[in-house]
């Protein structure tokens, strides 16, 4: 089973499209057992990262998410469903995140337009199968104010430049996240479910 | 490199698209969901879609096409006209539009704008804006209309961008009401001024004639996006060839 996490925000009805128009059929669920089951795990997302983790807590997804991510199983997190992997985020003071991750959520630097909206290209930095049949520097949707520094710079699999360059890919092993919209980036966007989907079911423990 | 983007844009009335297209690749060029589909396929970076279905169920159609868009079109939606309160705006995006624009309900009531960020956040907000010149100003000034550019609302434009952008808007959408329809080039000094009186970004209107006026706005008047109706309906310019000219001119922009 696939699942798109519903915390009550987001763009869900896009990811659940695109993950539907590549022939799966996803359930929505805010379930921590549908969850902690599932063969792969969407976490979608836009707004504010502080109210995303208190939407998770309250609904007991907090752990789940990070339970499956501690133990390798596939997860895509898109935009603040990225930056809540982080140790926590300076947006509207300091709030913590699910700490999957060693890292911080800070603001954008001024002098650019804020949000950062539109479509940039993202520079891959390491070779990963959610790159699959999608070119170096292909251009992503990306809507955001904030974005996500980990600790462990190796981490950064995609890099985008907005003044400064900015982690647009986490990947490593299942753990995929991305601060642009793949759901809102055309057919490279969608390829990029593809190959998550195919990684999660190819892997398959069960 | 953040690149600029191009946006078609389709007026929408009860369900239908108004100021037809002649697309003759299209089976129905009325058909909302068709030429969404088409201007996807053809590289546009968002859709905007304008409802101005005068009544009700008018409106409740715009939630049908815009759910229907969503399930085939998987780039940027926005969707305007009509919206008046946080539970029109949630209606839309429920459906699966990404931002929802407001104009004349955001003059008559501001705090529709802060409502609307507070609950779908900033990036979702889109302030519309149909700006006049004042033409018995020395100073370049320009007034706020509503209604459909029926009413002025003696506000001052730049100040009005101002004050929305405090309140949470997260883009303005800014339409010259004396270059729109006229094809001869946007009101590259309103848009300049507009752009550089607040922190987001700017997609400018009305006015598009050829491809140098789109190149003009971007360049002279530092929009962070173009939207056009009629040159790209009327196929006088395909999103392609356009955007083909703006890299050639060495504007950022997605091929």
């Amino acid at each position: 089973m696939i699942v798109i996490i519903d915390y009550g925000a987001g763009n869900l009805r896009s990811v659940l499209n695109a993950v539907t128009r590549l022939g799966y059929q996803p359930r929505i669920t805010n379930s921590p057992n549908e969850v902690l089951n599932a063969q792969a795990v969407i976490l979608p997302g836009v707004g504010a990262a502080a109210d995303t983790m208190e939407s998770l807590r309250r609904l007991g997804l907090a752990s789940p998410i990070r339970e499956i991510i501690a133990n390798g199983r596939p997860f895509f997190g898109v935009c603040i469903g990225l930056q809540v992997l982080v140790t926590g985020t300076e947006e509207g003071g300091w709030h913590e995140c699910l700490g999957a991750i060693a890292g911080t959520v800070r603001k954008l630097p001024s002098g650019l337009k804020i949000p950062h909206m539109g479509w940039n290209q993202v520079k891959q930095r390491v070779s990963h199968p959610v790159f699959g049949g999608i070119p170096d520097g292909a251009n992503f949707y990306f809507v955001h104010s904030y974005y996500v520094e980990p600790d462990d710079e190796s981490l950064v699999a995609g890099e985008t430049d907005y003044g400064i360059p900015i982690c647009s890919v986490i990947a490593t092993g299942n753990l995929v996240a991305t601060q642009f919209h793949p759901e809102k980036s055309g057919e490279f966007g969608i390829k990029m479910y593809s190959n998550f989907l195919k990684m999660a079911i190819a892997g398959r423990q069960d | 490199m953040l690149t600029k983007r191009i946006i078609p844009c389709l007026d929408v009335q009860d369900g239908r698209v108004v100021k037809g297209t002649s697309f003759v690749q299209l089976r129905d060029a009325g058909d909302p969901v068709e030429l969404a589909s088409f201007y996807y396929r053809e590289g546009a970076d968002e859709l905007v879609f304008l409802d101005i279905s005068a009544t009700p169920e008018g409106r409740e159609t715009m939630a049908d096409v815009v759910e229907r868009i969503s399930e085939e079109v998987f780039m940027p939606l926005t969707v305007g006209g009509g919206l008046r309160s946080t539970i029109d705006m949630r209606r839309m995006l429920r459906a699966g539009a990404d931002k929802v624009a407001v104009n004349s309900a955001a003059v008559l009531t501001p705090v529709l704008i802060s409502d609307g960020a507070d609950k779908f956040g900033s990036q979702c907000i889109v302030v519309a804006i149909d700006a006049k010149r004042i033409t018995s100003s020395e100073k370049p000034r320009w007034e706020v209309y509503i209604y459909s550019g029926q009413k002025p609302t003696g506000i001052d434009v730049l100040s009005w961008a101002r004050q929305v952008v405090e309140l949470g808007a997260g883009e303005l959408l800014l339409t010259s009401m004396d270059a729109d329809g006229h094809q001869a080039g946007y009101d590259i000094e309103l848009t300049r001024a507009v752009s550089e009186a607040v922190p987001v970004p700017v997609i400018a209107s009305g006015g598009a004639g050829t491809l140098e006026d789109i190149y003009q706005a971007l360049i002279a008047g530092k929009a962070d996006a173009v939207l056009a109706a009629s040159i790209f309906h009327y196929g006088i310019y395909s999103i392609g060839e356009t955007k083909e000219y703006l890299d050639r001119r060495g504007i950022p922009i997605r091929i």
